[in-house]
């Protein structure tokens, strides 16, 4: 994989600034070849492949090695991560002796020297966070298990050579879009994005749900989305979250191409009965008129009373709005099935999605025109695991993009390392090199950061202009001062 | 949902407690006055007794008269005080029934010279009308006097006349044809002449010939306004396949215009009533009435043009119960001959057998309707209309996928609307003063057809709840089916609505769901959700914070958010918190410094109190506590250990602010 490069212009100087990078990502379970000359038979994937046998088993041995030792000194907490000068290898066990390891090179300065000698390389150990690439190892083993099950379901249903088959199809393509170097604290979150909206237009969405789900009985679950921010899950909470994390991650982006088209979009309306509708398959069968149209969808794993079970996921937009259907993976979905639901839902969603623009447009206009506001902020609730950010851009497939320095996402990370060491409310205003201030603040579950550029204000302006966010931003809820 | 029972088809039926009376026979003549509804038996002209039956036992009476010739019509006026008896063509006698006043009968010839009197009819308890063949003759009747004096009357050619007792309208049948027809309207001592209008005739009869029948007319309110109904038959030149029913609404003032046409689909006799504002027609043949509703949209031009609401049906069959010294307790009650040929039939819900002697309010069941109309949303608007519809319209609404659910909501909620809106205008107009304007505001009458939320959680939402057969997905979405209803017609839901959805979701563990809604405030804020809400907290964490925010937008709730924040030992957050919204000044001490104390935290208890200190110093100019108010239990014996602190403290401590 090769390592996204930005260059920073210096003085005179010319020096090459690497970001952080994927080194190595490999799975391995140490007691699946306990005695000498079996060591391979532990590793159950290995990125990248092109590695040298004994380097692996090297590589793997070590880490068993760090997580064994460290136990000894806290048997329910071994080491989490190991920082070396180059690079940071982070550990996780997400199922009893499968453990997940990631190492990531630090970050680098590339100094050219005179006279032709060999540039000097300066790793930045410091710039990376544990919380943030602890966070994406823990998000790729959730998403693996969002489409796979746990390790060991495959396992049970066709041992080793199962899951080492699954591991590699699903790692080989998902680390591919990995992209470390915008990893920040969005990724320790893991938050959801949720759609504001009015009262009466929610309850209208419910009704839709609740109407759908009555004469499609197949249906178990529906979630529903308005430009990539949620609306409603009838999942519970920790796989919604990982489940919204595809759709605004991976699948939204894919399919986003139409309609950044605009008016020119080859997208025609559809027509059930006599109806128009812009309803159309996200998962599923691109075209249903097409007779060699395949009505497969991908199959997802959430918690149930018993342990897991497996949905077919139907993914269903109309303009902004999508309607994400979920049946139960022993129900084979035939084609019948797709044009009842496309004709059911394609007039109603296409509606709805007018409805909600509209509302939403009505609600901009009252609220006032958009100013571009004098900070910047993160706000995070480990509740609802609501999440805004007035830093990030919009998600596409390739790049998160922030707006702000990256040595400000770190001070974020930072303070959000301090907030997780107590209990307690707390407070944290740091004055950055840039001049810019940063403020922390967290009050019960809530987690609020707020970047401010004023070079000049003293400690007590900047408080006071929190308070002011606080009190316009926050004013509907429990948010101490 | 499990019906066991066999749908009930028959919607109309006869009353249950009909009125009984001797039934016609050579010796005994039976009148009927559908002013009084009364059916008089006259025995032998009078001589050996009248027996006057009304629909209550007080408007019963018996009497003997003299038998002065053949009774040709007999009415008393309104509250049985003078009774009016026709045996001549040319003159009315009266008997006064009023106590103390002379009994001796009295006559009144009418007017018009070689008039033939064709009937009376009473608009008042002493103001008559008669008609004549040749005009009409209004009197007032002077009981005491024993004389009648001639308000006003009007020469006009009468065919035949019928007379609504309800508006007191008399209508005429005039011109060779008959179709013209000429209403008059009398109201306290003056009659006014209303406009006449012509019946359209399917053919014009050449020669020209009384056409309009007296049968095929009857008069009744439908709605609370006036319609003059023209039973129209087919007829085979016209072209016209079936009958049908016109209906002319005859304004107070104004023209009388044709404004509805009922389709009967078949031909033959058929008779009209009015039950419940339908216009219900019996049709002898088949056996079976129809009924039509006027305010039942029908996607139709100008004129109204209405099918029944219902497939024809016969009227519930009737068993005669025997009654008198001669029924025997084993005896079988007879089942009764329905739509036969002795029915006579008036306006507007009476039928009369006069040969059997039973007089019956027709009546409108409303349950076998449920089953019978299969638009929903039609149906809903039928019953809406309904006098006792509010059971009914309850038991569709938990027996419907949610599509039909949602209509019915929509439509009861409508008029639920109205209603609220009618009452709050009202007490507005109370409030503002009754001296106002001379359009004296009237109270809104509520009728069944306003279903409020109490209603529907006491007749459907609570019992819902609870059956176990339908899945708790369904229950649910009818809960929020009911709310947004609400919410779309602006209603003001209640708490106990929110108490239900909470109780529901909590039942199945549906707490994400239950965030979600209150993420959105579909459940509106108040004290007693955010209380709710923290009762929850044990079986789920978030629930309170749901509850402080509640209570944070609430605004009123300052007090409680101070509570909640002690009783969770966050002192210092409480004492923040009332900083924040202004309070700091009047709040009591005393429960800060108990809390603080509570903790163990010497520092925090320090910190509590030092700020209360400082307090006290702004406000009076000294650190004390006031005595006996806000005092702190704690005093000098720690004091020693705060004195030992204050080297130590800073304005700000850590990241606490204080």
């Amino acid at each position: 994989m090769c390592s996204a490069t930005s260059y920073k212009m210096a003085s005179a100087m010319q020096e090459k600034q690497y970001t952080p990078s994927l080194l190595s990502f490999f799975i391995y379970n140490p007691t699946f070849g306990p005695r000498e000359g079996e060591e391979e038979k532990k590793i159950l994937f290995y990125h990248p492949s092109d590695i040298e046998k004994n380097e692996k088993i090297r590589n793997v041995g070590l880490c068993e090695a760090i997580v064994q030792f460290t136990r000894t000194f806290c048997p329910t907490k071994p080491a989490k991560s190991l920082h070396t000068q180059k690079n940071r290898q982070f550990f996780f066990e997400p199922e009893d002796n499968f453990w997940i390891v990631m190492v990531v090179r630090n970050p680098m300065i590339e100094k050219p020297n005179k006279d032709g000698k060999p540039p000097t390389i300066e790793y930045q150990e410091e710039e990376i966070l544990d919380t943030v690439y602890g966070a994406v190892v823990r998000q790729c083993y959730s998403m693996y298990k969002l489409f796979n099950g746990t390790f060991g379901r495959a396992m049970e249903a066709g041992g080793v050579e199962l899951l080492t088959q699954k591991l590699e199809k699903f790692f080989y393509r998902y680390l591919q879009t990995l992209h470390l170097q915008s990893c920040d604290l969005l990724d320790v979150f893991g938050g959801i994005s949720f759609f504001p909206l009015d009262k009466m237009t929610y309850l209208k969405i419910q009704s839709f749900v609740n109407r759908v789900e009555e004469s499609l009985s197949l249906i178990k679950y529906t979630a529903f989305l308005y430009n990539d921010q949620l609306i409603w899950s009838g999942l519970e909470q920790d796989d919604m979250r990982i489940l919204y994390k595809y759709l605004t991650t991976s699948l939204f982006p894919r399919h986003s191409e139409p309609e950044l088209a605009g008016r020119d979009s080859p997208l025609r309306p559809e027509v059930a009965g006599n109806l128009l509708h812009y309803g159309r398959f996200l998962t599923g069968p691109t075209n249903l008129k097409d007779p060699e149209a395949k009505f497969r969808f991908p199959k997802i794993f959430v918690t149930a009373e018993d342990g897991y079970e497996e949905l077919h996921l139907i993914v269903y937009k109309a303009m902004s709005a999508a309607a994400c259907f979920m049946i139960s993976a022993s129900v084979e979905l035939t084609r019948d099935f797709c044009e009842q639901l496309d004709g059911l839902v394609g007039p109603q969603l296409t509606l709805l999605a007018s409805d909600i623009c509209e509302q939403f447009t009505i609600n901009r206009r009252i609220s006032g025109p958009e100013k571009e506001p004098q900070f910047k902020f993160i706000y995070f609730n480990h509740m609802n695991l609501a999440e805004k950010s007035t830093i990030h851009m919009r998600k596409t497939a390739s790049v998160c993009l922030t707006s702000v320095h990256p040595d400000l996402m770190k001070i974020l990370g930072d303070i959000n390392c301090d907030f997780a060491r107590v209990d307690e409310d707390e407070e944290i205003i740091v004055k950055a090199m840039t001049d810019y201030w940063v403020v922390g603040k967290k009050s019960d579950q809530r987690e609020l950061y707020v970047i401010l550029n004023q070079k000049n204000a003293n400690l007590i302006e900047v408080n006071e202009e929190v308070k002011r966010l606080c009190a316009t931003q926050f004013n509907n809820i429990f948010f101490l001062d | 949902m499990g019906m066991t029972e066999p749908p009930q088809q028959h919607y109309l039926e006869l009353s249950e407690n009909p009125v009984q009376f001797e039934h016609a026979s050579s010796v005994n003549n039976v009148f009927f006055d559908e002013a009084n509804k009364q059916v008089f038996a006259v025995r032998s002209g009078g001589a050996t007794g009248v027996v006057v039956k009304g629909p209550d036992d007080k408007s019963s009476v018996a009497f003997r008269m003299d038998d002065k010739g053949e009774v040709k019509c007999i009415k008393f006026s309104i509250g049985n005080k003078i009774l009016a008896v026709q045996r001549t063509s040319k003159s009315v006698d009266f008997i006064n029934f009023i106590p103390d006043y002379p009994h001796t009968e009295f006559s009144q010839e009418c007017k018009t010279k070689n008039a033939n009197v064709l009937g009376f009819c009473w608009t008042n308890w002493n103001e008559i009308v008669f008609i004549t063949d040749q005009g009409i003759e209004f009197y007032q009747v002077f009981p005491d006097k024993r004389s009648l004096k001639l308000l006003k009357n009007q020469s006009i050619n009468v065919n035949w006349y019928q007379y609504c007792p309800e508006t007191a309208v008399i209508l005429l049948s005039t011109t060779v044809q008959g179709n013209i027809l000429q209403p008059f309207a009398f109201r306290n001592g003056t009659m006014s002449k209303m406009s006449k209008f012509e019946i359209e005739l399917p053919v014009i009869p050449k020669p020209a010939k009384l056409s309009l029948s007296e049968r095929d007319i009857a008069m009744a309110t439908i709605y609370g306004q006036l319609y003059v109904m023209y039973l129209k038959h087919h007829s085979r030149t016209a072209n016209s396949p079936s009958a049908e029913v016109v209906l002319y609404h005859l304004p107070r003032e104004g023209a009388c215009k044709k404004s509805h046409v009922l389709k009967l689909n078949t031909t033959g006799k058929f008779a009209l009533n009015i039950v419940d504002n339908l216009v219900v027609v019996h049709h002898q043949s088949s056996q079976t009435s129809l009924i039509f509703d006027i305010n039942l949209k029908e996607p139709d031009c100008a004129v109204n043009t209405h099918q029944p609401v219902l497939p024809a049906r016969s009227i519930h069959p009737y068993r005669m119960p025997l009654a008198g010294p001669a029924v025997v307790p084993s005896q079988p009650p007879v089942p009764c001959q329905l739509y036969s040929s002795s029915w006579s039939v008036f306006q507007p819900d009476i039928i009369i057998s006069a040969s059997e002697g039973y007089l019956w309010y027709l009546q409108v069941k409303l349950h076998p309707t449920v089953n019978l109309l299969q638009d929903k949303g039609k149906l809903m608007d039928f019953l809406l209309r309904r006098r006792d519809c509010k059971m009914v319209i309850l038991s569709v609404c938990s027996q419907s996928t949610l599509p039909v659910v949602a209509t019915v909501f929509d439509k009861l909620n409508q008029v639920y609307k109205e209603y609220l809106e009618a009452e709050q205008s009202y007490t507005v107009a109370m409030e503002s003063g009754p001296s106002r304007g001379s359009a004296a505001q009237k109270r809104p009458v509520r009728t069944q057809a306003v279903i409020d939320q109490s209603d529907m959680y006491t007749h459907v939402l609570s019992s819902f709840t609870e059956r176990k057969e339908v899945s708790h997905k369904f229950v649910i979405a009818v809960l929020m089916e009911y709310i947004r209803s609400l919410n779309q017609h602006q209603i003001t839901v209640q708490h106990y609505l929110y108490e239900l959805v909470i109780k529901t979701l909590v039942q199945h563990n549906l707490f994400y769901m239950l965030h979600q809604f209150l993420q959105y405030h579909v459940l509106s804020d108040s004290k007693p959700l955010a209380c709710l809400l923290l009762s929850l907290e044990s079986t789920y964490p978030p629930a309170h914070q749901l509850s402080l925010d509640m209570l944070k937008r609430l605004s009123t709730a300052n007090d409680e958010i101070v509570e909640v924040l002690l009783s969770k030992q966050q002192v210092l957050g409480a004492l923040r918190f009332i900083r924040s919204v202004g309070g700091h000044d009047n709040v009591s001490a005393r429960k800060f410094l108990d809390a603080a104390r509570q903790t163990g935290d010497q520092m925090l208890f320090y910190t509590v109190f030092r700020s209360f200190q400082q307090r006290n110093q702004r406000l009076r100019g000294s650190p004390a506590f006031n005595p006996g108010e806000n005092k702190p239990r704690v005093h000098s014996p720690d004091g020693k250990l705060y004195q030992n602190h204050r080297k130590l403290m800073k304005p700000t401590i850590g990241g606490l602010k204080i």
